[in-house]
């Protein structure tokens, strides 16, 4: 796979107009190595990567605007896809306790109310850490193979704490940002919140586009704005929030998705959790196959979030399958694919325990985050 | 594997549907099953049993019985006794019965769903998602319409005991789509299930008896074509619906030509997936694996024949490559695989051979690399690409998991190549173009058209062929008259032989000024035209007198007449309000001239001036009444359960032969002619072998009232001669005959060439003044075919 990628950089922009869009000054790093928030020690594409596999970061591109014309999306096609999807794989036994155990691996352990304090941020980072009971891995056979989850993600304001409260878990911290979640706040301010919690340490900017220049169709603001936010997180990742539920229609689903890789991110998201239909397994067939085709065109692998209504081990799992599907084995990992939720583990651990003892389990067996 | 490994690979493993329940139901029966004949199971009269094997392993399943002539007449005899019963116990009882047995399937759908994977071969998650939640749906569909029959229905009877014999692609939903109809509508049945796949039938029968089904109602008779052969040959069977092969079908048509027996044919396909350069690519790339790689390919409808616009070809073929590679062959009762075994070693077989031809005539083969399992009968999915339209696998049903594609320039010459076929089932469109798909799916020829989607089924909707894919639906509205005869028909009488005419009289004129000669030719193509031959017939009265000539029409003028007739297709496109305007018009010209009609009506069959006047009285009126239906007969809009509608369309059959009857030379023409005319067929009609002249002299009425030339066309002389160069046509697309016993048999029988669908009297006559026999929708179900354009939306 490594031979795919196209070199970070020498990407060429054709054309003056397409050149005045193309990021400016931004320092992009090259093939930037996440830090492999899992510390099992595996191959972590199991089949032939006998390599060292890196993800080249997404260099962004000139606005393509026949990228986005061109994009058709039947919503019926789609719901008939995916509809058909859990019958058609199904995973039982150890293998289903593997999948789930790889899922916690990819989740985003999130927390974005109101009324988050310090200590109940770092009683979520304490869960990050351990986020299954020490006799589960054992009885699975993960003990002593570090687990954990994919990141936090917390607002700016707890930052600061959570790197902390990470240090030396390889975990990584991500901030929700660009005034969370409408994103109405001042552009300039965006930039601010971002290299602010840069600043904090957070590695994952999750920012939330500008629904308006979707719902107007106006694609050169939406990857103007996602080119700075882009310059703004330097080397910190960039996941894009879309907001599915307020755009309404796949076709502008897709778009976004579109627009927004070419800007530059490193992820898009479905959802902030705030809307009213947050991460659906249509809106995510739509933006997977965007991935594909993107990383069809620049050999750019980009990652995918979807966030929001996913609290059931059933529920992640037909997202792993669609995952594995449509884009294949490498956006199982949580360098590619993360999940964006807040109950979603408290339904693994009853299912593990479940998996090891053959008895179904309560919630109050298993320590809260 | 451990966890560990799981964990690393992310690979799917193996989830096996449990199969205790279905085993044990074979082992109770020892694996070896009579018939089920009047509510319990008979063993077979040979003492002979056929071998079953499980495709998947290869090994031995069951032993079905193989029903002989005994078996046949047993079944037949039990359904006789019983559908008089049934009938009578009326709409609502009879509802009461198909809500038990939806009830019934749903009750046991994990068994049928078992049972249904292990005999056939196909994915556990097909049986269990679609063929059983399917049947169900088609017995609580059809329970609806045992329990509105009486309203809804109220001039038809039942036909009476029905011979189904059903193929092993979807051996339980194809019993549903039989047997659902037929017992609602108050007939009773033998059922023959396909000798691989007899296993759910008899498992559905047994139940049904359980759930208190009467005896009788339905039976099931097991064995393989020859046993087929003798249930489609029984004198006690008063139709048969067949769903199965093309080859199977005309065999049938020709068995049961003449016989009386009603024909329901539902036969095989090569069915075009159109993709447009604006469609969403992904979405119709899902939709080939919806259409090829479902059941294995083993379906008659799958979309077998893609056709791709230039602009978007090597795209497409890049993603469906990309998708073929995450496809799943294995096990049927595995529920991680996609597609499972193919039903027996003679259709893998068969498969491979195709195959191999079409590569051995240029195409480029594609197949998934996944593994296929050793043993068993399993094909990968397949795709030969640089396909052209003259290549045997463009032209053959292959029947299995293979998809050829070509590429076409324009939305005309995509329509031109889905249409280049004999068959006419069913149809793809993709296209984000609202104005473009719905521009396509009326031109093509088929009788299911999905636009943005591929292979959905429904009981409210039907389904059904044209051309050598059959004819006759299954579902909806359009579904149930399959298994209903009118009422107005049931008293029809043997046609009295008319008294040979006597010998011409050769008076002379005398030396009076002679009227002017008027030698009818023949109409074709809008102009009166010499016969071919250039051979004249005389036309005498009843007393002999010479009334005039007609032209000796022969095959030529026949084949003319045809050509005329399909040449004049802008027909069936003008709007309806513009045919209503036509035959009203029609009318208008025929009462200007009512008194030269009636007075040639008078001369050739000798009725009185008033009945003379009163049968041209009639002409006019049924030339109003088509005019009025001509923008009436309108379609339906079914609501299957999904967001969108499935558009029931009244469409023109096509170029249709019409013989007419000797009585009512004037009437017996315009009540064939007309309702054919309103839906949009262009008609070669034979008029009156004995008093043609009725017909020639509306040549002028014709002429006069704006028909657009080739709309109808009028070949007079030998009547069946010319009937039957009308049956052999492969250009004509259905026959109607009104006439003797022996015409009705001859176009039946020599039908089966392009498979035209027929409507013929049997040498009954109909009463053509009796308006409930003989005029509206009794004849304009025949005038139409249904298609049904499927339309999924949202956004």
């Amino acid at each position: 796979m490594g031979g795919a990628h196209v070199a970070v950089g020498t990407f060429s922009q054709s054309g003056a107009s397409a050149d005045s869009l193309a990021p400016h000054g931004v320092p992009m790093a090259q093939g930037v190595l996440r830090p492999n928030p899992s510390a099992v020690p595996v191959q972590p594409h199991g089949r032939d990567h006998n390599h060292t596999h890196a993800i080249a970061r997404n260099s962004g591109r000139a606005l393509e605007m026949d990228w986005v014309d061109e994009i058709r999306i039947n919503l019926s096609a789609a719901e008939r896809r995916v509809a058909s999807l859990p019958g058609r794989r199904t995973v039982k036994k150890d293998a289903q306790a593997a999948w789930l155990l790889k899922a916690i691996t990819c989740i985003d352990l999130t927390t974005l109310n109101g009324d988050d304090t310090t200590e109940r941020v770092k009683r979520l980072c304490a869960k990050a850490r351990a986020p299954l009971r020490g006799d589960l891995l054992a009885a699975l056979g993960f003990a002593g193979r570090g687990l954990h989850t994919g990141a936090i993600c917390v607002y700016h304001r707890f930052v600061a704490t959570a790197v902390e409260a990470l240090d030396g878990s390889d975990i990584p911290v991500a901030a929700v940002s660009t005034g969370f979640p409408a994103g109405l706040i001042p552009h300039d301010l965006k930039l601010k919140e971002i290299e602010a919690s840069v600043n904090d340490g957070a590695q994952e900017i999750d920012i939330v586009i500008t629904r308006e220049h979707v719902l107007t169709g106006d694609w050169r603001a939406l990857y103007a704005e996602v080119r700075d936010f882009r310059a703004a997180c330097g080397a910190a990742h960039l996941k894009t929030i879309l907001a599915t539920g307020d755009l309404k229609t796949l076709r502008n689903v897709a778009k976004a998705s579109m627009v927004c890789m070419m800007a530059g991110a490193d992820f898009i998201k479905t959802s902030t959790g705030k809307e009213g239909v947050n991460a659906t397994l249509p809106v995510t067939l739509a933006m997977l196959r965007m991935i594909r085709l993107y990383e069809e065109r620049t050999g750019f692998k980009i990652g995918f979030k979807p966030a929001g209504g996913i609290s059931t081990a059933k529920d992640v799992l037909n997202y792993q399958f669609l995952m594995k599907e449509e884009l294949g084995r490498d956006w199982l990992e949580p360098e590619l694919f993360r999940i964006g939720a807040s109950s979603l583990l408290a339904d693994i651990e009853r299912q593990l325990e479940h998996h090891v003892t053959g008895r179904y389990s309560a919630f109050n067996r298993h320590p809260v985050g | 594997m451990s966890i560990a490994h799981y964990f690393d690979t992310m690979d799917y493993g193996s989830a096996p549907e449990a199969d205790g329940e279905a085993r044990a139901w074979l082992k109770r029966h020892e694996a070896t099953f009579g018939h089920f004949i009047a509510g319990k199971f008979a063993a077979p009269a040979s003492g002979k049993h056929l071998a079953t094997i499980e495709p998947a392993t290869g090994k031995p399943l069951a032993r079905i019985a193989q029903g002989v002539a005994a078996d046949v007449e047993a079944a037949v005899g039990a359904a006789r006794a019983a559908q008089l019963p049934w009938a009578k116990l009326g709409g609502h009882g009879r509802a009461r019965h198909l809500y038990a047995l939806a009830r019934m399937l749903q009750r046991h759908a994990r068994l049928f769903a078992v049972l249904e994977s292990i005999d056939n071969g196909k994915p556990i998650r097909e049986t269990r998602d679609l063929d059983v939640p399917l049947a169900a749906r088609h017995f609580l569909y059809h329970a609806g319409w045992a329990q509105l029959q009486e309203r809804e229905f109220a001039d038809h009877v039942p036909v009476g005991v029905i011979g189904q014999i059903i193929p092993w692609n979807f051996p339980l939903l194809m019993l549903a789509w039989k047997i659902a109809p037929a017992l609602a509508a108050g007939n009773t049945v033998v059922l023959k299930p396909a000798e691989f796949t007899s296993l759910t039938a008899l498992l559905f029968a047994e139940l049904a008896a359980d759930a208190g089904l009467p005896p009788g109602v339905l039976n099931v008779v097991t064995g393989d074509g020859a046993t087929g052969a003798l249930l489609v040959d029984n004198p006690g069977v008063d139709k048969i619906a067949f769903t199965g092969s093309t080859e199977v079908g005309r065999l049938i048509r020709q068995s049961t030509a003449g016989s009386g027996k009603s024909l329901t044919l539902e036969l095989g396909g090569k069915s075009p997936f159109i993709v447009f350069e604006d469609a969403d690519l992904d979405g119709a790339v899902e939709g080939v694996v919806d259409a090829i790689w479902f059941n294995q390919g083993q379906v008659c409808c799958a979309g077998s024949r893609l056709l791709l616009q230039e602009g978007i070809a090597e795209t497409f073929r890049r993603r469906l490559i990309r998708r073929m590679e995450t496809l799943r062959v294995g096990p049927p009762l595995d529920k991680t695989i996609d597609m499972g075994a193919v039903v027996a070693p003679v259709q893998l077989e068969r498969i491979k051979a195709l195959v191999e031809t079409g590569v051995k005539e240029g195409a480029e083969k594609y197949q998934a690399s996944g593994a296929i399992p050793a043993e068993g009968c399993f094909y990968p999915p397949t795709l030969l690409w640089n396909v052209h339209p003259s290549s045997t696998v463009a032209i053959e049903e292959i029947f299995g998991p293979v998809v050829v594609a070509m590429t076409f320039r324009t939305p005309d010459e995509a329509v031109m190549l889905a249409n280049n076929t004999r068959y006419g089932l069913a149809a793809s469109v993709w296209s984000e173009t609202i104005g473009l798909a719905l521009d396509i799916a009326p031109k093509l020829q088929a009788g299911v058209v999905w636009v943005n989607a591929t292979n959905l089924f429904d009981a409210s909707v039907g389904f059904g062929g044209c051309r050598e894919s059959g004819f006759g639906r299954e579902g909806g509205r359009e579904g149930i008259y399959e298994y209903l005869k009118p009422k107005a028909w049931s008293g029809r009488t043997a046609r009295a032989k008319l008294p040979p005419l006597p010998e011409a009289s050769t008076e002379g004129a005398g030396f009076g000024t002679p009227s002017i000669d008027r030698t009818a030719k023949l109409f074709l193509g809008g102009k009166q035209v010499r016969p071919d031959g250039n051979y004249a017939r005389a036309v005498l009265s009843p007393k002999g007198k010479p009334l005039g000539e007609v032209g000796e029409g022969n095959r030529k003028d026949i084949r003319n007449a045809v050509a005329a007739a399909r040449s004049a297709e802008a027909w069936a496109r003008v709007t309806a309000h513009n045919r209503a305007q036509i035959l009203y018009y029609l009318g208008e010209n025929l009462s200007a001239r009512s008194d030269e009609f009636a007075r040639r009506i008078g001369e050739l069959t000798g009725v009185s001036p008033a009945k003379a006047r009163a049968e041209v009285e009639a002409s006019i009126e049924r030339l109003f009444s088509y005019g009025a239906w001509a923008d009436k007969y309108e379609g339906t809009i079914h609501t299957p359960p999904l967001r969108g509608v499935a558009l029931a369309m009244h469409e023109p059959i096509g170029v249709v032969g019409v013989v007419c009857p000797d009585e009512a030379p004037l009437l017996g023409f315009i009540s064939l002619v007309a309702p054919l005319i309103a839906m949009g067929n262009r008609v070669v009609a034979v008029p009156s072998e004995r008093h043609p002249l009725a017909a020639t002299d509306f040549y002028q009425v014709l002429e006069t009232s704006d028909v657009p030339a080739g709309v109808v066309n009028i070949v007079t002389g030998e009547r069946d001669a010319l009937a039957k160069v009308l049956a052999e046509h492969d250009d004509v697309d259905a026959l109607w005959v009104f006439g003797s016993q022996e015409a009705s048999t001859m176009a039946e029988r020599l039908s089966v060439g392009n498979l035209k669908r027929t409507l013929v009297d049997h040498g009954l006559a109909l009463d053509w003044y009796d308006r409930a026999a003989s005029e509206g929708p009794i004849l304009l179900r025949h005038a139409v075919r249904v298609k049904n354009i499927w339309i999924p939306y949202g956004d």
